[in-house]
Parts: C-alpha cells; sequence; structure tokens
C-alpha cells in the first residue's frame, strides 16, 4: 500500500506548528499527533512500565492485601529554578510525595503525575527533568501508572509545574502520626539540616557567592521499611520540608500536646550551612530538607533505631536530638550549649535575610 | 577574619566572661546594646540568661527598617505602584506596615518589587531593563551607606539615567544624642554596634561619651565578643569611668575605613531625618549631595501626599529610644505577631520585639 501524497504547504503563516522545534509550542497540548510523539517520545521511552503502557484512560491497580490499607497523598512541585545542587524538580515532584506516603508508615507503590508545561519550555531541560524523575520512581521502587500533560500559553505558567499523587500500602495495625509523640519518647533527626533551603537560595542567585552546598533531595521509604521491618515502636515519622526541622517540630508538639526538648549542640548542621546562615542571618533550623526524617519512638528503642537508619543509604548521621517531655499546649525548647534555653516558634512567613 | 566564628561561641570562655561579670557586679546598671544584630544574638544564645540581675540589657534603635520613617515607607510604596518601575529592596522592608499596605502586598497586586541583597544588584537590573525605571531603597545606618554611594558614583560614572534611589539612611551618633537626652533616661552605658564602627572607626563617639559621662564600648555580634563587650562597660561603671572602648579590634579601628567614609561623604550630606515612632532628628540622615541629586527618586516620580496613621496601640517609639521593653507593650503577642505585625520592629530580623517574639515566649 502505498502513502499518500502530503500536500505541500508553502504559507509564511503556517498554521500547524512545527513538529521538530527544540521548545513546547501549543500544538504540544493539542492532543493531537504532537502530543502524542511527545509522550511517546519523552515520557514513555523513559517511564515504561506495563500499566502505562497500557495507554488506556485510566489505571487499574490491584486492591491492597489483607492486613493492609491504601495510603494516599497528593502534592503539587512549583519551584524557582527547575534546576539546583543535588536536584531538580523532577526528583523533588517524585521524592516529595514518595515521602509523605512513607511518612504514615506506607510502602509507596504507585505515582500518577500531572506536567504543566509552558509554550517555549525547552524539551531537552524536559527531557533531563523525566530522566530525574524516572531515576526517582527507580531508586523509591514506585511505578507511574498515570499522567498527564498539558500546555498552557506563555506567560500562563513557569516553564514547569508538576502535580504528583502516591499510592502505597501501610500495615492496618500501625498507628503512626503527628498526634503520637508520648512523654519520655526519643527525638532522633536522620541527617544534618538545611541543605535543600541554602542549595535552591544559592540556585536564585540570592548568595552572591557559592556556598558549595547540595540538596538533600531523596526518597526516604527504604529507610522506614527498615525501621518497621525491625519491629520498631514507632510514633511519629515526618519529613521537615518547608519551614523546616523547627517548625515541624512546633506542628508535632501542639499535635500531640506535649512539650519538647532539643539538644541544640546535638543537631547535625554541615559547615558550608552553618556558615552561609551565619553569613545572611538565616536559622538552619527554619531551612527546608527534601531528604531527612524525624523520628519520634520510646527512648529504650533509640538506639537499635539509630543503628539501623545510619545503615542506610541516607541516615548515616541520623542522631539522637531531644526527648519529649510532659503534656502541654506544645511548646518546643531549645537547651543552647551556653546552659541557656529558648523557646522555638513557627516560622511566621518567608524567611528574609537580615540587612547588616 | 583571623577566629572562626565557632570559637567565639565557645560556651566555656562565655561562661567564664559572664562569671567575672558577676563576680564584679555590685549595683544595678542599664546598658544598652544599640544594634538589633546583637539583639537577636543576645536572644537566640540566652545570654541575657546568664547576666546578674543587676544587669539590664536596654534594646536600641539599631534596627534598619524599623526606624525608616512611616513617609519613606509610603514614598516606597507609590513609588513601586507605578508602571514601568522595578522597585527594589533589602528582604526585611517587605514586610514593613505602612499605613495599610506593605510592599508584599503591593507585590501581589502586580507591582515589580524585587528583594536584592546589595545596591549593586539593583544597578545590574537597571542595566539589563533600560526601558523600566529602576529604584532602590536606601535604607540602613553607616553600614549600608558605602555601597550605596559606590553604586551611585558607578551609575554617574557610565551614565546610567533610569537608576535612582529613595533616600532613608540614618546615622548613629545623633540617635545617641537624642536618647542620652531624652529626661526618662536610663541608658547608662552602650555597647557600639560593631559593624557600623568597622565602618565609621569610634572617634565619633568620644565627645559623646565626654559630654554624658558614659562609658561605650564598641562590640561584636558572636557570644564571646558580646560577653566581653558587657564585661569592659560593667568595669567603667563600676569604678567610675567613662571612656570609649575597643572589645571589637579585630574589625574596628580608631579611625575605621577611611575609603568607605570618604565615599559616602563624597556622595551624601547630613541632613534631618524622620525616625519612625522617635520624630525628627538634627542632622541624622544622609541626603544627596546636589551633584548626584539627579539620583534621588523623589525627583523623578510625582508623589500625592499621604495622611500617615500610625497604630494606636503600638509603642515602637518608646522600645526604639529604650524606654520600654516589647513585653511593656499591650500588644505584644497579641494583636502583634510577626504574621501580623502593628509596627516594623515585630517584622524585621533585627527588630527588638520580633526577637522576644521568637526568643523570649516565657516556658508554659
Amino acid at each position: 500500500m502505498t502513502q499518500p501524497e502530503m500536500p505541500i504547504l508553502e504559507s509564511p503563516n503556517c498554521p500547524l506548528p512545527i513538529a521538530d522545534r527544540g521548545q513546547i509550542v501549543l500544538g504540544h497540548g493539542s492532543g493531537g499527533l504532537m502530543t502524542h510523539d511527545l509522550i511517546r517520545d519523552v515520557f514513555q521511552s523513559r517511564l515504561s512500565n506495563l500499566i502505562l503502557n497500557s495507554a488506556n484512560d485510566a489505571a487499574k491497580i490491584t486492591e491492597a492485601p489483607p492486613g493492609k490499607h491504601l495510603v494516599i497523598s497528593t502534592d503539587a512541585h512549583i519551584i524557582f529554578p527547575l534546576f539546583f545542587a543535588g536536584g531538580d524538580i523532577g526528583r523533588l515532584a517524585v521524592c516529595g510525595t514518595v515521602n509523605d506516603v512513607a511518612m504514615l508508615g506506607a510502602e509507596p507503590r504507585f505515582l500518577t503525575a500531572t506536567f504543566i508545561l509552558e509554550e517555549g519550555f525547552a524539551i531537552n531541560e524536559l527531557e533531563m527533568v523525566i530522566d530525574s524523575f524516572a531515576e526517582a520512581c527507580q531508586e523509591a521502587g514506585v511505578e507511574l501508572i498515570a499522567a498527564d500533560t498539558k500546555v498552557t500559553e506563555k506567560g500562563k505558567s513557569d516553564k514547569l509545574f508538576i502535580s504528583t499523587t502516591g499510592f502505597g500500602w501501610a500495615d492496618s495495625n500501625l498507628r503512626i502520626g503527628g498526634e503520637q509523640a508520648k512523654p519520655g519518647d526519643a527525638v532522633i533527626i536522620s541527617g544534618p539540616v538545611g541543605n535543600h533551603g541554602v542549595a535552591v537560595a544559592e540556585a536564585r542567585g540570592n548568595l552572591g557567592f557559592s556556598s558549595q552546598v547540595r540538596s538533600d533531595i531523596a526518597p526516604l521509604n527504604h529507610m522506614v521499611k527498615a525501621l518497621l521491618d525491625a519491629g520498631l515502636d514507632v510514633h511519629v515519622l515526618r519529613d521537615p520540608t518547608r519551614g523546616g526541622l523547627a517548625t515541624t517540630l512546633v506542628e508535632i508538639a501542639r499535635q500531640s500536646g506535649v512539650n519538647i526538648e532539643l539538644d541544640e549542640e546535638k543537631i547535625p548542621v554541615d559547615k558550608p550551612v552553618l556558615k552561609t546562615c551565619e553569613l545572611l542571618g538565616l536559622d538552619p533550623l527554619y531551612m527546608a530538607n527534601e531528604g531527612k526524617l524525624i523520628l519520634i519512638l520510646p527512648t529504650n528503642q533509640a538506639e537499635d533505631a539509630l543503628r539501623i537508619m545510619r545503615s542506610t543509604l541516607y541516615g548515616e548521621q541520623a542522631r539522637l536530638i531531644g526527648q519529649v517531655l510532659e503534656p502541654s499546649k506544645g511548646q518546643i525548647w531549645l537547651k543552647t550549649p551556653f546552659g541557656t534555653t529558648r523557646v522555638l516558634e513557627m516560622l511566621a512567613g518567608e524567611m528574609l535575610p537580615r540587612i547588616c | 577574619m583571623t577566629e572562626s566564628p565557632t570559637n567565639l561561641r565557645d560556651a566555656s570562655l562565655t561562661k567564664a566572661i559572664m562569671a567575672e561579670i558577676r563576680r564584679i557586679t555590685t549595683q544595678a546598671w542599664n546598658i544598652m546594646e544599640i544594634c538589633g544584630g546583637q539583639t537577636h544574638a543576645i536572644m537566640q544564645y540566652g545570654l541575657d540568661q546568664l547576666l546578674p540581675p543587676e544587669i539590664t540589657l536596654i534594646h536600641g534603635p539599631g534596627c534598619p527598617v524599623c526606624v525608616t520613617s512611616l513617609q519613606a515607607i509610603e514614598q516606597g510604596l507609590q513609588i513601586a505602584c507605578q508602571n514601568e518601575v522595578i522597585f527594589t529592596t533589602f528582604g526585611d522592608m517587605l514586610r514593613v506596615p505602612g499605613n495599610q499596605a506593605d510592599l508584599f502586598s503591593a507585590r501581589s497586586q502586580g507591582a515589580d518589587v524585587r528583594v536584592v541583597y546589595s545596591p549593586l544588584d539593583s544597578l545590574k537590573i537597571a542595566n539589563a531593563n533600560p526601558d523600566k525605571q529602576v529604584v532602590f531603597f536606601a535604607i540602613g545606618f553607616e553600614t549600608t551607606a558605602p555601597t550605596i554611594a559606590s553604586t551611585i558614583l558607578t551609575a554617574s560614572k557610565s551614565g546610567i539615567d533610569n537608576f535612582s534611589i529613595l533616600p532613608a539612611n540614618v546615622l548613629v551618633p545623633p540617635a545617641m544624642h537624642t536618647i542620652l537626652s531624652n529626661p526618662a533616661n536610663r541608658v547608662q552605658g552602650f555597647l557600639a554596634a560593631g559593624h557600623v564602627c568597622a565602618v565609621m572607626g569610634y572617634h565619633e563617639y568620644l565627645p559623646i561619651a565626654e559630654q554624658y559621662q558614659i562609658p561605650i564600648v564598641v562590640t561584636g555580634f558572636e557570644p564571646v565578643d558580646l560577653a566581653a563587650g558587657i564585661l569592659m562597660t560593667v568595669q567603667q561603671l563600676e569604678s567610675g569611668q567613662h571612656q570609649v572602648a575597643n572589645a571589637y579590634p579585630r574589625f574596628v579601628t580608631r579611625e575605621g575605613n577611611q575609603v568607605a567614609q570618604q565615599i559616602i561623604s563624597q556622595v551624601f550630606e547630613p541632613v534631618d531625618r524622620q525616625w519612625r515612632g522617635i520624630g525628627t532628628i538634627p542632622l541624622s540622615g544622609l541626603g544627596l549631595r546636589p551633584e548626584y541629586a539627579n539620583f534621588n527618586a523623589l525627583s523623578r516620580f510625582e508623589l500625592s501626599e499621604t495622611p500617615l496613621n500610625e497604630s494606636p496601640l503600638c509603642i515602637a517609639g518608646k522600645v526604639l529610644s529604650g524606654v520600654a521593653k516589647p513585653l511593656d507593650c499591650p500588644a505584644f503577642g497579641k494583636d502583634c505577631t510577626p504574621t501580623h505585625p502593628l509596627g516594623a520592629p515585630m517584622v524585621s530580623s533585627e527588630g527588638a520585639c520580633a526577637a522576644y517574639y521568637r526568643y523570649h515566649r516565657t516556658r508554659e
């Protein structure tokens, strides 16, 4: 069978977008040939799996195994710039949602994603993002089972927004949550804090110098699984993202109705993070993290928990940083190295550097 | 820098200096730390808790955004909201309340307000946007003045005509005169701001120490620096002296940075200036000299007079002049919080009220 001959269009105002140009054009959102090509070449080539490959309008997944609950979390990822030392929006979109699912003690299994593309966004940058999205899925052990792309006119969005929803199974008997911290519990952080916040500030050109700090973005589900497989009585798991360690702990203290005492000297902060924060008048305890978790569990299990965390990829520098005190309205007390204490509050708004 | 900040945070050294302060203190003394950065450091490390009860630290006016007048903020808002303007400012200024709005809300209404870390960044923005007027909100003490002055010199030399500043810089010594000549003054000794003295030296303080018979000690920002500055002040108070002393010699000399001073006086001259909550202090601000008057944003934009309404609850003026402490304010932590500030000291990372809110909430 011979192909019908294509008509030759020579009009200078050709209404058809040019298919092979290196950036997103509105035609990529048409639902037609260009959309299919974009999905095939950029997405399916990198994120292939049986469910996604079926190319239906929805994904069928198996029901939760007996004794397990379905756990769902959703998150929209908007970050400027898209690329920064240690990660990009692709890795962030996977790890952010995977970690939220894991913080309820669940094993994340599936993701769905929506990619909002701005007209004019470079396709090679999109490919870089999807490469790292796929790599993070593989590392976390999750499959992308449904996805959508939309294209906005230039100026109606900003290059690329990614919204992801994560699904996982959790043991039905688990009682993990921000309201479960009990007096006498130990408070553990899985590693040094503040790296993501500093790395992103630097990528925004806000520092005026190179801090050498890399974002800590990482999937934490394997660490969580190791802790639960060991049979530890985990009370609280939470990743201290926006607002940092201090804000997240205030949330937990209020939810649980307990005071928490932290030992400032024991909180791990990398030197370049500390120096950058000192210079700009920022506080590492309020800087964002994307690959750290706070673990609260009975003090007599703290040593076991630390040993397990330190044997995992992202928990080598896990530290015991404080303890849960008596029931109360929920305050965080920080013991300084000077033997004084101060109360930590939530971050009020954007953290702004000082003037002189 | 000869010593790393880590050594200057040595807990045992700080505690040893504090023990010496306790040993020599025989009566009550009120000491003002002028700089808001010092207030925050004192609160952050809880150094006030280590002092003997006789020593009271009074927080001074050294918070640039706190003392920037309401009028200047309203002028900034009006300029920022004009078409074809990019308004650039240090980040702290964004949340400071004007009459009704702050720069954050102007930005959400579509004004092009950008945070910069240096006025030189504003000049870069002006270079990259020749069709826009780029205005820099020139706030701060003697510390920010040299960079602002040198930015104006650069703009002048390279003929960049779409850059201007909204002048609001203020000077420390006139404010010390105002505090000391207030009949309600309680201050008996000063910790002078190390960063300001690094630029200006400390010779300007000699006549103040003499006139008011008050010890002034140039002090840094790390725990060991602050403890040493307090100790040297208490030593003088206890022995009846009133010298200007330097507890920050690794950065500060008597004459200061003379190149920086020369640049400041080339571009600026002392003018009367409004301090928010305090009032007009004669010759306490830096205004552009006539040869650089074309860089004054006020001469480039038509601005309307707006009535200036301060919150009747806010006692910022008393706090800034050391007459009251943040906890004396009935609105503190209730009507006035960092999320809903009534006055600038609750906003700034150098404001005394923000320091109290952040570090000094009592255990409940």
